[in-house]
C-alpha cells in the first residue's frame, strides 16, 4: 500500500513530465562529478574501510567487512585433512559455476583439457544469472573498439589496466558472436540487426540485450553447453582453500561439501578462480542485488595464496535498487530502464541529473538527494527517489515494458505495482566490486603461478568504476580467456605436491602483525539465520 | 508491533512478519538455506516451492523469494527435481521437427491438462510452448518460454514427465543459432578486428597520456 506521502509524491511526478520530456537533462561537468563523489559516494566514507595488516596490500584501504575476513582464521585451522590424499584429480580445476567458470570450462574443454567445475551452490546460481540490461560491443557503423575503451577507461577514472581494457573492447565483437553461435538469443530486428541502447557513460548505443534477461540468457546457454559437452560439475561443493607445491604454484584446492560437511582434495595442474563478488558482506549496510553466495571467497583465496589485489576499496552501488517495497528492497531495478527514457525525480517531481550519468556518480547523485537535500521520499524502513517508469511507454509507445523490460514488470506486478502507469521508488544498493585480483593479459594471477582468475573476482580491467554491460562483457572474454590459458599451460605442467604451508605461512602473519580474530573464512554463505535466543553452534 | 501470520514450514508452526518473503520467513524462523536459495531476487529458479493455505483444497507452487507469507500456509521447498536434459551437439543439429522428436519425444505424450501453466510461477503458458515444440514452432516456443527461469515447477505436475525447461531451452538455442537472421555488422567488425584493423588505433589511444585522454573522454560526442 502507497503511503500517503507517496501519493502525493506521485501527482506531483505526473504533473511534471509532460514538461520534463520536452528537454533532455544536462549532465554534469568532470569538476561537477568530481565534487558530487568525494562528497556523497560511500567509497569516500573513511569508516566503512578498514587497513590490510599483512600481505602485498598490507597498509592499504579495505571494506572494513572484507577486511574482517582477510585478517580472520583459516577455516581449516586445527584439522585440515591431509592434503595429499587426493579425492579428484583433473589438469583444470574451475572454482565457480557462473557466466566466467562456465565460459572458462567450455573452453579448457574444448582446448582438451580434462576440466571439473566445483561450485558452491548450483552451475548458474551467479550474479550472471541475474544481470538484467545488456552487453557492450562495438559492432555497429558509427562504434568502434577505440570508442568502447574510451568511454570505458574514462568511467573508470582513467584506472583500468590498459592492456586488459584493450583485450575487452577488441575481443567484445568476438564474444557476442560466439554466444550468438551458442544459440543466445539477442534482441534485433528482422534483418538480424542488433538492437543496441545506451547504458550510463556510454557514447555510442552499443548495449545489446536479450530483453532484461540477458544474463539469465546468457548462463542458461552456456550452463546447457557445458552438461553438453559432459564437463562434471561438483554442486555445493565449496573451496575453501588452495593447495601449493610448497613454493609458489598452485597445484589443487582443499573442497568442502557444504551439505555433508567432508573435506576433499581436488589436485589440478592449474586452477581458475571464479568465484565473483562480495554483495552479501553487505558493506556499509547497503542491501545487495547479488546472489546468495557472493561472499568474497576467492578473493579470500587468492590473497591467502599471495595474490595482489588491486582497487579492492572500489564498490559499485548500482544507483537503481528497488526502495519500496520491502519485499523487494535492494533488488536489481536494470539500468535499462533508463536506457528506455525513464528519469531520476524527486518526491517534488523535479528531475536533479541526467538518468545516464556513470553508476558512481547516478549513486551519489540519490545519495545527496535523500540525503542532505531532503528531497527523497520516506519508505519507512528508509527513503528513495522515483524512477518515472510511466515515461517508457510515452516514448516508445503502449506495450514497450511488456517487451524490453518483462522481469521488472512482473517483479512489480507480484506487489500490484504497476510500473506501466506508476513510477518506482529506487536507492543505490551493492552490485559489484570493481577491484580484486590482479591479473595480467592471459588471465594468470601475478605473482602466483597454476593460478588463474575470470569475472568479478578480478580487479583491473574496468579501473575503479565499471560500466553497465561490461560485466557480463568481460566474464565472457576472460572467462574464456582464463580457460584457454589453463588448459594450455596444464599441458606444460606436471601434478604437484600438495601442501598447506602458505596458510599456515599467512596465519604466522597475521600473529605477527598482532591480528587476532574469532572469525572464519572464507565466509561461504551470510549469516541471515535469525536466532531470537542464541542457539547452538 | 508488526502484524504477524502463522505459517508451517514442513508441518512446523513459525509466527513471522506478515511482510515477509517466504525465504526470509524461513530464516526469520531460523533456517540457515543451503538448497532452496539462490539469487534471491527471481531470476535463477532455485527456491521452487510447494505451499497449500489450511483448509483449501488447491495445492500452488511459487518462488519463495518472490512470494510473501500468507496466514495458515503450508510450506514445502523443493530441493532439487530430477529433470532430465538430454545432451546434443549444438553444431550437428538443424532446426527441423524431428530435432525434438529424437531428443524430447516424451512431449508427444502431452495429454493436455495444463497443470504446467497452471504451475509456472512466471505465469508462462507453458502448454502453449510444449505444443509448439510439439509441431516444430521453436520460434513460438522459445518466445512463450523465454522468461522461463527453470524451476521445474512445471515438470513437479506433469502427468507425461516432460521436462519442459530443457524443451524451451533447446527451441531458444535452436532459434537464437539457427533462425533468427544472422547480425551482417556484427561478422563484419570481428573480421576487422581479425584482420588486424583496429591494432595500430587502438594501441594509440592506449598510449595517450591521461591529461590528453581527460580531455577526449570530457569532450567526446554522445550519440543522440
Amino acid at each position: 500500500m502507497l503511503t500517503p506521502e507517496m501519493t502525493e509524491s506521485i501527482k506531483k511526478v505526473e504533473e511534471t513530465r509532460a514538461q520534463r520530456m520536452q528537454c533532455e537533462p544536462v549532465r554534469m561537468s568532470a569538476a561537477e562529478k568530481d565534487a558530487l563523489l568525494k562528497q556523497y559516494h560511500p567509497d569516500y566514507r573513511d569508516k566503512g574501510f578498514t587497513e590490510i595488516a599483512v600481505g602485498p596490500n598490507r597498509g592499504q584501504k579495505v571494506p572494513a567487512e572484507l577486511g574482517a575476513l582477510l585478517h580472520a582464521e583459516s577455516r581449516l585451522k586445527g584439522h585440515a585433512p591431509d592434503p595429499e590424499q587426493i579425492d579428484i584429480d583433473v589438469d583444470v580445476l574451475v572454482i565457480g559455476g557462473g557466466g566466467a567458470g562456465a565460459a572458462a570450462a567450455i573452453e579448457a574443454h574444448r582446448a582438451g583439457a580434462k576440466v571439473m567445475i566445483v561450485t558452491k551452490l548450483r552451475i548458474g546460481d551467479a550474479n550472471t544469472m541475474m544481470a538484467e540490461g545488456g552487453i557492450q560491443a562495438a559492432d555497429q557503423e558509427n562504434d568502434s573498439p577505440m570508442q568502447h575503451y574510451l568511454d570505458a577507461f574514462g568511467g573508470g577514472h582513467f584506472a583500468a589496466k590498459p592492456e586488459l581494457l584493450r583485450k575487452l573492447v577488441m575481443e567484445a565483437p568476438e564474444a557476442i558472436l560466439w554466444l550468438n553461435e551458442l544459440g543466445v538469443m539477442f534482441d534485433k530486428d528482422e534483418n538480424g540487426r542488433m538492437i543496441t541502447t545506451h547504458g550510463g557513460g556510454t557514447s555510442r548505443k552499443r548495449m545489446h540485450a536479450c530483453k532484461d534477461y540477458s544474463g539469465a540468457e546468457i548462463m542458461r546457454t552456456l550452463r546447457d553447453e557445458v552438461l553438453n559437452l559432459g564437463i562434471p560439475v561438483m554442486e555445493f561443493t565449496s573451496a575453501v582453500e588452495l593447495c601449493k607445491d610448497g613454493h609458489d604454484r598452485v597445484t589443487g584446492a582443499v573442497l568442502l561439501n557444504m551439505e555433508t560437511d567432508d573435506y576433499l582434495v581436488a589436485r589440478a595442474k592449474t586452477v581458475i578462480l571464479a568465484t565473483g563478488g562480495a554483495g552479501r558482506l553487505h558493506y556499509q549496510h547497503f542491501p545487495t542485488s547479488n546472489h546468495y553466495g557472493a561472499t568474497a571467497d576467492g578473493l579470500i583465496l587468492g590473497y591467502r595464496a599471495g595474490a595482489r589485489l588491486l582497487y579492492q576499496d572500489t564498490i559499485q552501488y548500482h544507483p537503481t535498487g528497488a526502495a519500496w517495497p520491502s519485499q523487494l528492497h535492494g533488488s536489481l531495478v536494470t539500468e535499462k530502464v533508463r536506457s528506455l527514457g525513464a528519469m531520476l525525480v524527486n518526491r517534488d517531481g523535479e528531475v536533479f541529473m541526467h538518468p545516464l550519468e556513470t553508476r558512481d556518480v547516478a549513486a551519489a547523485a540519490i545519495i545527496r538527494e535523500c540525503g542532505d537535500r531532503n528531497k527523497g521520499v520516506d519508505t519507512g524502513f528508509g527513503s528513495g527517489v522515483w524512477l518515472d517508469t510511466p515515461m517508457i511507454e510515452q516514448i516508445g509507445g503502449p506495450g514497450t515494458i511488456e517487451k524490453r523490460i518483462p522481469a521488472m514488470l512482473r517483479m512489480y506486478l507480484n506487489y500490484d505495482i504497476d510500473m506501466r502507469t506508476q513510477p518506482i521508488l529506487v536507492y543505490p544498493t551493492l552490485h559489484y566490486q570493481n577491484g580484486g585480483l590482479d591479473i595480467a593479459e592471459d588471465s594468470s594471477v601475478n605473482g602466483v603461478p597454476g593460478l588463474f582468475a575470470a569475472g568479478e573476482v578480478v580487479g583491473g580491467i574496468h579501473g575503479r568504476n565499471r560500466l553497465m554491460g561490461n560485466s557480463l562483457l568481460d566474464i565472457i572474454v576472460f572467462g574464456r580467456n582464463a580457460g584457454k590459458a589453463a588448459a594450455a599451460a596444464a599441458k606444460e605442467t606436471a601434478p604437484g605436491k600438495l601442501s598447506l604451508d602458505h596458510v599456515a605461512a599467512y596465519a604466522k602473519e597475521l600473529e605477527a602483525a598482532g591480528v587476532h580474530s574469532e572469525a572464519v573464512s572464507p565466509l561461504l554463505l551470510p549469516a541471515y539465520a535469525r536466532h531470537s535466543r542464541g542457539g547452538a553452534q | 508491533m508488526e502484524k504477524t501470520v502463522d505459517v508451517f514450514f514442513f508441518g512446523k508452526k513459525y509466527s513471522v512478519p506478515a511482510s515477509l518473503t517466504i525465504m526470509i520467513a524461513m530464516e526469520y524462523a531460523g533456517y540457515t538455506l543451503k538448497r532452496g536459495c539462490g539469487c534471491r531476487h527471481g531470476f535463477c529458479g532455485a527456491c521452487a516451492t510447494i505451499y497449500r493455505i489450511k483448509g483449501k483444497n488447491e495445492l500452488k507452487t511459487c518462488l519463495a523469494c518472490q512470494t510473501q507469507v500468507e496466514d495458515g500456509m503450508y510450506v514445502a521447498s523443493i530441493p532439487f527435481f530430477p529433470t532430465d536434459k538430454r545432451r546434443y551437439d549444438i553444431e550437428a543439429l538443424q532446426a527441423d521437427q524431428q530435432v525434438m522428436a529424437q531428443l524430447y519425444p516424451e512431449i508427444y505424450s502431452c495429454i493436455g491438462c495444463n497443470a504446467c501453466t497452471k504451475a509456472c510461477p512466471q505465469n508462462l503458458n507453458v502448454m502453449q510452448y510444449i505444443a509448439c515444440a510439439q509441431r516444430g514452432d521453436f520460434e513460438g516456443c522459445a518466445a512463450l518460454s523465454f522468461d522461463c527461469v527453470g524451476c521445474g515447477c512445471c515438470s513437479v505436475r506433469c502427468p507425461a514427465g516432460i521436462s519442459h525447461p530443457h524443451v524451451g531451452l533447446l527451441a531458444r538455442r535452436l532459434t537464437g543459432k539457427y533462425i533468427v537472421p544472422k547480425s551482417k555488422h556484427l561478422e563484419k567488425r570481428v573480421q576487422e578486428i581479425r584482420e588486424g584493423q583496429y591494432d595500430a588505433l587502438i594501441e594509440q589511444i592506449m598510449q595517450k597520456p591521461i591529461t590528453e585522454m581527460q580531455e577526449l573522454y570530457n569532450s567526446r560526442e554522445i550519440e543522440k
